[in-house]
């Protein structure tokens, strides 16, 4: 049961960051790539996430797990927060 | 399908046509490298590739590629009727180049990965090489993983000279910059609130990071060299947010900070000599708090030293602050 979860989160998060790497390829410019990577990879990185805190051993595995999440979550907006506001500025002949 | 990855993943990295996706693959690759290393069983290296490789290096490729962009694009400015300049940041893909050198090249470079494969292949059955000389004397050495060990106790006068190598490094650094005061390579923050929160929430965990690193390199996977790349990497993050903590570094503390794991390996090597012990003789005794002071010695040089190859390597792009002024605030 618990593997079972744990294996359809895991195929969850690796569809989504599938998706979100195929808007990568597909959109057009940075902001709308930007706005495919942000939603779709940290959804897929937070569902594969919560896949090995169900299958995690012990209790410490598993806080260490979303103390990772978070600070992906940190790094991840922080930085496309960066990229945007770079690409913005860079058209705009700053 | 790791190593075809990696490969793939490396020729991408060669033959794009743009420096900045050079770079964005290279980061990939490390963090691919990283993975082949623990798929390998060596979790210390890949910690190791992550943080030094993937994570200043690939950051220092980024940054030169964004330098070099924006100096194009400032020339392209100030000549609006010369010739686009795209031409330096782009490398022509060489398929269409394949000279004969570098045609020789690689086929020199496949032939010499076939030989090393072809003698890997036929290495004859080692009995266990010398994992069990080492777990036999584990104990006396100080630390319970075997790998560090190794590196602080066994084959310590290796890392002594790896770490000469490093202060090596940091010295070009210096020299490619042409001082050591290194106030003129202060850029401004530019204000943005975002960075400013980021890097006040990142900062602590990154710190205590280092450190749980630096501890944990006793029992487990971890070490010095790992603490040293996550505080080297704090470094830089510092230095990009603005903040003046590695810039304002006055010259002598600076050199003396790079000095501080050669030196204390230098201790260690030269105090068992007035006992009559050979050089670098680690007494089983006090084993575990020589190996815990070199290596907290040496994390502190070696986060130095890559925050430096940063900061020295690439002109701020902010015109510099003359040193005479004083930024006392």
């Amino acid at each position: 049961m618990r593997d079972a979860s744990a294996l359809v989160l895991l195929v969850a998060g690796a569809a989504f960051v599938g998706a979100g790497t195929v808007g990568l390829f597909r959109f057009p410019d940075v902001l709308s790539r930007l706005h495919a990577l942000a939603k779709a990879d940290n959804l897929g990185f937070g569902l594969i996430v919560a896949g090995l805190v169900v299958r995690a051993d012990s209790p410490a595995t598993a806080v260490k797990l979303v103390l990772i999440w978070l600070l992906v979550l940190l790094a991840s907006t922080t930085s496309a927060y960066l990229i945007a506001h770079r690409a913005l500025h860079r058209d705009g002949g700053a | 399908m790791v190593v075809a990855i990696l490969v793939w993943l490396a020729a991408w990295a060669l033959f794009t046509g743009r420096v900045f996706r050079s770079g964005v693959l290279f980061i990939a690759f490390g963090l691919t490298m990283a993975i082949a290393w623990v798929r390998l069983g060596a979790p210390d290296i890949a910690l190791a590739e992550a943080a030094i490789g993937a994570g200043v290096i690939g950051v220092s490729i980024l940054h030169a590629a964004v330098q070099m962009a924006d100096r194009e694009r400032r020339e392209q400015r100030a000549r609006p009727d010369g010739p686009p300049v795209e031409a330096r940041t782009t490398v022509p893909p060489r398929w269409s180049r394949l000279r004969g050198r570098t045609l020789a090249s690689l086929v020199a470079a496949g032939a010499l990965g076939g030989i090393l494969v072809g003698a890997v292949w036929r290495l004859p059955e080692a009995p266990a090489g010398l994992g069990p000389l080492v777990d036999a004397r584990l104990s006396e050495s100080g630390a319970s993983h075997p790998v560090t060990a190794v590196l602080l106790n066994f084959r310590a006068y290796d890392t002594w000279l790896e770490i000469g190598v490093l202060l090596l490094t940091a010295l070009a650094a210096l020299a490619v910059r042409r001082e050591t005061d290194l106030r003129t390579a202060i850029r401004s923050a530019g204000g943005d609130p975002l960075v400013a929160s980021f890097t006040g929430q990142a900062v602590p965990v990154v710190i205590l990071t280092g450190v749980l690193l630096l501890s944990v390199g006793t029992f487990g996977p971890g070490g010095a060299f790992q603490a040293g790349a996550m505080l080297g990497a704090l470094g830089v993050l510092l230095y990009l947010a603005g903040h003046r903590a590695v810039t304002a570094i006055p010259g002598t503390t600076l050199r003396l900070w790079l000095m501080l794991g050669i030196v204390a390996f230098l201790i260690a090597a030269v105090a068992p000599l007035p006992a009559g012990d050979p050089l670098l003789r680690i007494p089983s005794g006090r084993a575990t708090a020589t190996i815990l002071a070199i290596e907290v010695a040496v994390t502190a040089s070696i986060a130095l030293t890559l925050a430096l190859l940063f900061v020295t390597a690439i002109p701020p792009r902010d015109p510099p602050m003359p040193p005479g002024r004083s930024d006392r605030a």
